[in-house]
């Protein structure tokens, strides 16, 4: 039934604890459905102890609402949020090795930078490393710029993206701490700096 | 048991007020207001072990005879009793018999927290003796799961894991606790319960719009439609459930594990839904124009074929689990929220009123189903018993008091049809996961849970061959559990099945089994077999009258099917009689 339904990218946004072994609980939502993961983030948040992960699927609405909501029953969980790569702004990083000598004989360095929007971040006898920042169309082209040179080696990031029009994040851990004070909330302070914790 | 020969590190206690971490797991128990736990020792949770010998006084353990014999006692001990359930295990064998237990757990939200020995810290992920990896084995299985690898950890772990299986939607927990952890010495500062974790919200806001817009549905309804689950009853709401069907005068179905929130025979009460749930409750669903579901998950068992389940009705649902809303069951007006909060905010605004023709529907479908079905499984005319005639002259004998566990199969499905419930909290059965093997350990567990109800186990042949060691437990405690054997000398549910839908290959259902009787008999508990109607009363009132357990074998007709039925991949409406 739900295969006819139109399925495009998703980007799922999850605020969690740092805590051992969410990584597969997370993961395990996704796989018990059957559901492959194109590209999957995870650094600490602008917020102490809070990690935030970013994940990018292709599936239907009904179905990321309903992981969404699986993934938010988690208890170390804080808040997810999924959107479509309209509602964000997006980045993949990418680094390219490529051998100096071939690069600085048969490649016009500067106009290669400057076309890609790229910068050398290593430059040895031996090899140089570029990199650049963009989507995935424009570190794909790199690629096919540098292949021709002898590209040693390649690598990119998994999708970090920022909703565009988010304000929610810290509003809702507000609503969450008022909802139900404890005795020993920890990791409190941020909640004073408002605004500075999720300002674009 | 085996026991490896471990070099334990032991350094002289420290000239503090120090305890072990293992010390600290029983004193957590202890605050928490654990009584009973489950388990079974083995070398690493050895050390809580030693620990429990100096709390006999104050903690009362039972051995069981398997890890998943535990887990099911503590289940029906938490399902009895409202309390959380308590599961000691031991590392690697012990612990991986106690998933299917936190399975059954996590999908019927049973509270649970099982604590398992782990090797050495330094030992772990070597492939240590009786190592597995627990915590990534038990993730999909249960509401949380830590390993504790320091003993200063275990009084808040201890406190955390309380605290969210109980809480929201209850669920299994499991600590794991690495051996150094269970024999180090730590700082005690004493317990403190938990009542909040950051990242945890147990019960989502209420909000009071979606109250007045599920409260105009109703009042404006002309055939509304209850249906509850087991919310009612972990909410402990059945007051504030009665108050609600009472005022709006709505008929109510139940899920099987909503049996008892409301007594069986409330004249509101309209009967059970499902695959073998009752004619009238299945067949409404499609035409009731409100449906109110209250605390249940909409499960497939339940619903039969979505895309043909309630298009007419506007469905109102009120749940704990927000992520069970539009789940299956798209609904107009989510109530999320705990029922004990929500219903009285609707009863409050639904208006007073009798749905007294739309009830009588209900009725007429109730003498259709006795005349085709119910009055031949409860008064047969041929020479051999029924399932539904033994629960007939049991709920005669027992008038509706006793907590009834069930396992799982043709017995279960006719034990709920047919069991009374006065009370609540008195139906125990493994729905979700379908559990065999389920009920002669959740029965033990139930009357520790229960101690002052009559706690009657009623299995069938199969089911009761996968757990039947725990007669050693029940032999062992002298706990009271009243076991009836619904014995048809099959598999009979897939014997159904097969007969239905297999053209009659009967391929492996033919179950031989053993003197039941004397096997009881083994473990000197009392029993008694019986094939003719005739000594039916005389049994089940000699087995009720027995101090102590008994094991009663009733050997029943043997190609029996329970009916009605919506056959897999059918409408509700597509209810079978026959």
């Amino acid at each position: 039934m739900s295969q006819d339904i139109e399925k495009k990218e998703f980007n799922i946004t999850i605020y969690t604890e740092n805590q051992v072994g969410l990584l597969n609980r997370i993961a395990i939502i996704f796989t018990r459905r059957k559901i492959n993961i194109d590209s999957l983030n995870t650094s600490p948040s602008e917020v102490d102890s809070i990690h935030r992960f970013n994940i990018v699927i292709t599936e239907s609405e009904e179905v990321v609402r309903k992981l969404t909501r699986q993934i938010e029953k988690q208890v170390e969980v804080l808040k997810v949020y999924y959107n479509t790569n309209e509602d964000i702004i997006w980045q993949e990083l990418a680094l390219y090795k490529v051998s100096t000598d071939v690069i600085a004989e048969k490649v016009s360095v500067e106009r290669l930078l400057r076309e890609n929007g790229a910068r050398a971040v290593v430059i040895r006898k031996d090899y140089t490393v570029f990199e650049t920042t963009g989507h995935r169309e424009e570190t794909d082209n790199l690629i096919s710029i540098l292949q021709p040179y002898g590209l040693i080696e390649f690598v990119r990031s998994a999708r970090v993206a920022i909703i565009k029009n988010s304000e929610g994040f810290n509003t809702k851990l507000r609503e969450f701490e008022q909802l139900q004070p404890g005795e020993e909330v920890m990791e409190n302070e941020y909640l004073n700096k408002g605004q500075k914790v999720f300002t674009m | 048991m085996e026991v490896a020969q471990q070099e334990i590190e032991t350094k002289p206690a420290q000239e503090t007020v120090n305890i072990t971490g293992s010390a600290a797991v029983l004193e957590a128990l202890i605050a928490e207001g654990t009584d009973t736990i489950f388990g079974y020792p083995g070398g690493a949770i050895m050390p809580i072990y030693d620990a429990l010998y100096d709390y006999n006084d104050r903690l009362n353990h039972i051995l069981v005879r398997h890890e998943q014999g535990g887990i099911h006692a503590g289940q029906g001990y938490a399902r009895t009793s409202g309390k959380v359930g308590v599961v000691f295990a031991t590392s690697g064998p012990g612990a991986t018999n106690l998933i299917t237990g936190l399975a059954d757990a996590q999908i019927d939200s049973t509270p649970l927290v099982c604590v398992t020995g782990q090797v050495f810290a330094h030992l772990l992920g070597t492939d240590a003796f009786q190592e597995t990896d627990v915590i990534n084995i038990t993730t999909p299985v249960t509401k949380w799961n830590y390993q504790v690898t320091d003993a200063n950890e275990i009084p808040e772990v201890m406190a955390k894991a309380f605290y969210i299986a109980k809480s929201g939607r209850p669920g299994p927990v499991l600590i794991d606790i690495t051996k150094n952890a269970q024999i180090q010495l730590f700082d005690y500062k004493g317990y403190t319960p938990c009542n909040h974790i950051r990242s945890y919200r147990p019960k989502p806001i209420v909000r009071p719009q979606y109250i007045q817009e599920a409260a105009d549905l109703i009042n404006k309804a002309e055939k509304p439609f209850v249906l509850f689950g087991q919310g009612v009853l972990l909410g402990k709401a059945e007051a504030e459930f009665k108050a609600f069907v009472e005022k709006a005068g709505v008929p109510s179905a139940w899920t099987i594990l909503g049996a008892g929130a409301i007594p069986t025979e409330h004249p509101l009460n309209v009967g059970m839904l499902g695959m073998h749930g009752n004619y009238g409750p299945n067949v409404l669903t499609n035409e009731c124009d409100v449906l109110i579901a209250i605390g249940m998950r909409f499960d497939d068992r339940v619903t039969g074929r979505l895309d043909k389940y309630a298009k007419q009705a506007k469905v109102i649902h009120l749940d704990i689990d927000p992520a069970e809303i539009d789940k299956n069951v798209k609904s107009t007006v989510p109530v999320w929220g705990d029922c004990k909060e929500t219903l009285p905010l609707l009863t409050a605004l639904v208006e007073e009123k009798q749905h007294i023709e739309w009830l009588a529907r209900f009725n007429d479908y109730t003498r259709q189903e006795v005349e085709a079905v119910i009055h031949n499984e409860l008064n047969p005319t041929t020479d051999e018993m029924t399932m539904g005639e033994v629960l007939k002259e049991l709920n005669a004998l027992t008038n509706g008091d006793a907590v009834i566990v069930t396992d799982v199969g043709q017995h279960q499905m006719v034990a709920c049809r047919y069991a009374r419930f006065n009370q609540t909290r008195s139906n125990v059965t493994s729905g979700g996961l379908g559990t065999m093997g389920f009920a002669l350990p959740a029965a033990i567990g139930a009357k520790y849970g229960a101690q002052d109800r009559t706690v009657v186990a009623i299995i069938g042949d199969g089911g009761f061959q996968m757990t039947c060691q725990e007669l050693g437990t029940i032999m062992q405690s002298g706990v009271d559990v009243k076991i009836i054997i619904l014995n048809n000398h099959f598999l009979g549910m897939v014997r159904q099945w097969q007969e239905l839908f297999n053209q009659r290959r009967y391929s492996f259902v033919d179950i031989e089994s053993p003197d039941f009787v004397a096997l009881a008999a083994a473990y000197r508990i009392p029993g008694k077999s019986i094939s003719e109607r005739t000594d039916l009363q005389g049994a089940l009132k000699e087995m009720l009258s027995t101090e102590g357990s008994f094991l009663l074998e009733v050997n029943v007709t043997k190609e029996n099917n329970v009916f009605p039925m919506v056959p897999q991949g059918c409408s509700v409406s597509e209810i079978r009689l026959k």
